[in-house]
């Protein structure tokens, strides 16, 4: 980038944050070792590329000691493919038509890795993965250094082509101040890292290889770009930006509202008791989603007996005495198969028999559960609620709520993930306590595009109007009734989005731990009267794309008059 | 040599951790173990390439067998893993 005049690069953001700072590149690859005969003989080449593979495998893992985490075991599967046996075949193959060790190294990995780069998505993005190991051992054979991260004496932006686990663990975070990728999407390394750390990164940033060293960038997560030559106006802005999130970081947990006061209760998302302090420190007003699959998942090929249960839910409960826990039960089905509940091969999982409808064909596992739920509430202080999956009809509504009612349940509601429960919420509502809309599955069904599917994940986006128009139905539905509506899927950790939802009419958001901050910061910026115009706006639009834009260009003239 | 079809259990089908960890017992198990995707080729289940490159989703059929005298018992264990969610 040659020219001063600022340019934006578009990409994916990771989290929220902000950061300026000047650019330091990740050196390019090794070239490719030159296809020549071999001088030193079989049994020579095959002895050196031994000991360098090994030798690779022995630093891997000795960096995942290191690393720790979520790291070890990228770094640990890293020195397995250095050592994997069909590598090694492939190599003696290699070594047997004459080549040298390099050259060898070389094209066995390329074999896999060519492989895995055509089955794409994830598998697509293992490739670097592979990449980095095979780079690591022909540079051993050379004696040269590996490439990797590079190590100026300054913090810096590093811009990369994707980063592999081994760079990421011999980054000095001390000195990122942010992550720039050109490949890579939010599966990689680079933002499991971010997400993980906390790094600010746009991950995915197709021209990110036109920034030479030493380019001045501001890199801004929440709107996925990356302004390279900043003016001195969008740098002062970008400071601005740094210093409300360094102070809305560190500003004392409140309970979350609108800039009117209207009170949104922010709640965790946990799929466990162990997070449980862990959001009450970050200031979750009480549990909106605590999934149950994993006690029955550990408990291996039968369900929990009532006191395992119920010694794990006390023990939930006890972390936000006088708070509301809202607990799911089981929600097992073909995505999340237990075999003493559904163990028939289904073609569409995600249309079979699972949630409600699957303990509805095993109700003793449904009321053992309740049971279990029910005496837990009786020893401890929490205000639990119970809400039961993938619920479709007002029928089933009223069987849920029926039957957690005969085991002691005292506020019994449903999940709206399916676009018919929710255009019926009038009904549903008047049958149970309370809703809380599950995003994730109910933009699945309102597009018809697969959640695990990543051919279709641009349909999955939940500032689709046509999901916000069913939101807001249950919003109407649940103020016309006078009942709770939670919202408790990724969307409510958006923090423009989650404005959105509650203009729809949610009364209280769900989210992972980490989202909190931002939230309550947004939140803490509109009134009820601009979260409903917001809405209104997302309402107007086309599409998931044009419903962002228009709600973030609006937002932006919100916060320009008030300045 | 005994053999068993089973359902695959990670949400993340079976890469990344699941692929490591299924992989470092099928390697420590002794036995000459083999994984297939459904009715494809088999791959030696002791190779995490061989295994990732399957490209094995979650809800997937797979099929293992295993050579020696505790064949059975390296694929109770093996099993175990396949079915079970690490990615929770």
């Amino acid at each position: 980038m040659t020219s001063s005049a600022p340019t934006i690069l578009a990409g994916t953001g990771i989290g929220q944050g902000v950061a300026i700072g000047v650019v330091a590149r990740m050196s390019e690859p090794l070239p490719a070792p030159a296809d020549s005969p071999s001088t030193h003989g079989q049994a020579e080449e095959a002895e050196r590329a031994r000991t360098s593979l090994g030798t690779v495998a022995r630093e891997l893992e000795s960096r995942g000691q290191a690393a720790g985490g979520a790291a070890r075991d990228v770094l640990e599967a890293q020195a397995m493919m250095a050592e994997d046996p069909m590598l090694s075949e492939a190599i003696d193959d290699a070594l047997a038509a004459g080549k040298t060790a390099e050259r060898a190294v070389f094209e066995a990995f390329a074999s896999f890795r060519d492989q895995l780069a055509a089955m794409g998505g994830y598998l697509g993005e293992r490739a670097a993965d592979l990449d980095d190991v095979s780079q690591r051992v022909i540079a051993d054979l050379r004696g040269v250094a590996a490439p990797g991260v590079p190590s100026p004496e300054h913090p810096f932006v590093l811009v990369a082509r994707d980063l592999a686990p081994a760079d990421t663990a011999m980054l000095d975070l001390g000195k990122v101040l942010g992550l720039v990728t050109s490949d890579g999407g939010p599966t990689s390394h680079t933002a499991i890292l971010a997400r993980e750390k906390s790094i600010v990164a746009v991950v995915g940033t197709a021209d990110a290889t036109q920034l030479a060293d030493g380019t001045r960038v501001i890199l801004d997560a929440a709107s996925g770009t990356v302004i390279a030559n900043p003016t001195e106006e969008q740098i002062a802005d970008a400071e601005r930006r740094i210093a409300e999130r360094q102070a809305a970081a560190v500003a004392p947990v409140t309970p979350g509202a609108l800039a009117d006061g209207t009170a949104i209760p922010l709640l965790a998302n946990l799929g466990s008791s162990a997070g449980a302090q862990a959001a009450a420190d970050a200031g979750a007003e009480g549990v909106g989603l605590f999934r149950t699959e994993f006690l029955f998942l550990d408990a291996g090929g039968s369900a929990p007996t009532i006191e395992q249960q119920r010694e794990h839910y006390v023990r939930l409960l006890q972390a936000f005495p006088g708070k509301k826990v809202v607990v799911r039960v089981l929600d097992a089905g073909a995505d999340k198969p237990l075999a003493f509940l559904n163990d028939a091969h289904e073609e569409n999982p995600a249309l079979g028999l699972r949630g409600l409808r699957a303990l509805r064909a095993s109700e003793d596992i449904l009321r053992e559960q309740l049971t279990a739920l029910a005496e837990a509430d009786a020893q401890t202080q929490a205000e639990l609620w119970v809400m039961a999956p993938m619920v479709s009809t007002v029928e089933e509504t009223r069987y849920f709520v029926g039957v957690a009612r005969e085991c002691g349940i005292r506020t019994a509601g449903v999940m709206v993930e399916v676009p018919s429960a929710a255009l019926m919420a009038d009904r549903v509502l008047d049958a149970a306590d309370f809703a809380s809309i599950g995003t994730n599955d109910l933009t699945q069904y309102t597009l018809a595009a697969d959640r695990m599917l990543g051919s279709v994940a641009a349909l999955q986006d939940p500032w689709h109007p046509a999901v916000l128009r069913l939101v807001g139905e249950v919003g109407a539905a649940g103020a016309a009734a006078g009942k709770p509506v939670g919202i408790c899927g990724e969307a409510a950790a958006d923090p423009l989005l989650a404005v959105v939802l509650v203009g729809l009419g949610a009364t209280s958001l769900s989210m992972s731990t980490p989202a909190l901050t931002d939230v309550r910061a947004s939140l803490l910026t509109y009134t009820l009267d601009e979260a409903r115009r917001l809405a209104g706006i997302a309402l107007a639009a086309d599409g998931a794309a044009e419903s962002r834009a228009a709600v973030a260009a609006a937002a932006q003239t919100l916060k320009e008059a008030r300045s | 040599m005994a053999e068993r079809t089973v359902r695959i259990g990670s949400s993340h089908g079976l890469h990344a951790r699941p692929a490591k960890l299924f992989t470092q017992a099928a390697s420590a198990s002794g036995s000459k173990v083999t994984l297939a995707k459904g009715s494809g080729k088999p791959i030696n289940a002791a190779s995490i390439l061989g295994v990732i490159s399957l490209g094995v989703d979650h809800g997937d059929y797979v099929t293992l067998t295993a050579d020696g005298d505790n064949a059975d018992k390296v694929l109770d264990e093996l099993v175990e893993l396949l079915v079970t969610d690490h990615d929770e």
